[in-house]
């Protein structure tokens, strides 16, 4: 009997790097921004797509959102009402989107195409663990957090929040009945992300959303 | 939580590779696999540990040991022009001068680095 080591030096996750990049590499072609919005269940991503997707509809911006549960097209019903084409992706029980997911269903997807679109999100499931480690081609990550959730998710999370290219901070109408330290969420997010941009928003009254969609429209300038 | 589909890539990817080796090693058994998983890999060793035998299971990696070696986080410096490993990661900041990092070099790894194999010379 003999024993050897064989080198592999082959990453886990390749599959969805490659497929990742395959993705990337289609969404500049057809000059489309995409975005992949992802944070903790109840954080109100849907809420904040939501006015995202009217407001840059009300400017005459070509938007899509895919939404990610692990069941019901609960979120596409919401965000359908904005007249944006949305597609629900249910994963059955898997706890994030992975880039093969996002190729099948914009393969499929009816009267869509990327090239006919400015802005494509990418709601993802909500979890602040497992979306971290599968790309899915996005330019731009954004990691939101509420004022309910506590100041100190970025130090519990840090590799969603290290991961992310954008942090919006979500139901700022409520931050004072909450109790929430604004300061110390801001020095929080800072510490795991130097430099980050941060939002502070309140899908219900507007609040934030103006610089918000300053923001992407800069990021689309860039493509 | 999605280890268990880590831990499945793991042994489909080693499987492939076994599949791949000349004739004269065919039947190879596997007694090692050996990652490397940075600290900021989203993945938790013992859970790996503990997907490992169901995952493991009825293919030739069967009755392997896995082996995970935790890297650091390393950041590259600006302001010293040094790359430095962080002792965790609840701050990211430079250990010598104190000023934020955002310059990545070492983290978030997540490879298969070797596997130690028993060439299968009983059979035939």
């Amino acid at each position: 009997m003999t024993t050897r080591i064989v080198e592999l030096r082959r990453g886990i996750l390749k599959k969805n790097d490659e497929l990742a990049a395959t993705l990337r590499a289609s969404y500049t072609a057809a000059g489309v921004l995409v975005l992949n919005l992802v944070s903790s269940p109840g954080t109100g991503k849907t809420a904040f797509l939501e006015r995202t997707l009217k407001e840059l509809k009300a400017r005459g911006l070509r938007v899509a959102a895919l939404v990610g549960d692990l069941e019901t097209d609960n979120d596409a019903r919401r965000l359908a009402a904005s007249g944006a084409p949305v597609r629900q992706i249910n994963t059955h029980g898997i706890c994030h989107l992975d880039a093969e997911m996002i190729g099948k269903n914009l393969d499929g997807w009816e009267g869509v195409r990327l090239d006919g679109l400015d802005y494509l999100f990418i709601e993802n499931v909500g979890n602040l663990v497992c979306p971290s480690s599968y790309d899915l081609g996005e330019k731009i990550r954004v990691v939101l957090l509420s004022v309910t959730e506590g100041e100190d998710k970025p130090l519990k999370y840090p590799t969603l929040f290290h991961s992310a290219d954008a942090a919006v901070i979500t139901k700022m109408d409520i931050a004072e009945a909450c109790g929430f330290d604004r300061e110390l969420a801001l020095k929080n997010i800072n510490e795991i992300r130097p430099g980050i941009r941060i939002f502070e928003t309140s899908a219900k009254t507007g609040a934030g959303m103006e610089e918000w969609l300053e923001y992407l429209a800069e990021a689309r300038g860039v493509l | 939580m999605h280890e268990l589909s880590i831990v499945t890539s793991i042994v489909e990817t080693v499987t492939e590779t076994l599949t791949a080796l000349p004739d004269s090693q065919k039947g190879a058994r596997v007694l090692e696999v050996r990652l490397r998983v940075g600290a900021l890999a989203s993945v938790i060793p013992e859970s790996l540990e503990f997907c490992w035998g169901i995952a493991s299971e009825g293919t030739p990696l069967q009755g392997s040991r896995l082996v995970i070696n935790m890297l650091p986080v390393v950041m590259h410096c600006a302001a010293c022009e040094q790359d430095a490993e962080l002792e965790g990661v609840q701050s990211f900041r430079c250990p010598r001068c104190g000023e934020p990092c955002s310059d990545m070099r070492q983290g978030r790894e997540l490879e298969i680095d070797s596997i130690e194999i028993e060439d299968g010379e009983e059979k035939k």
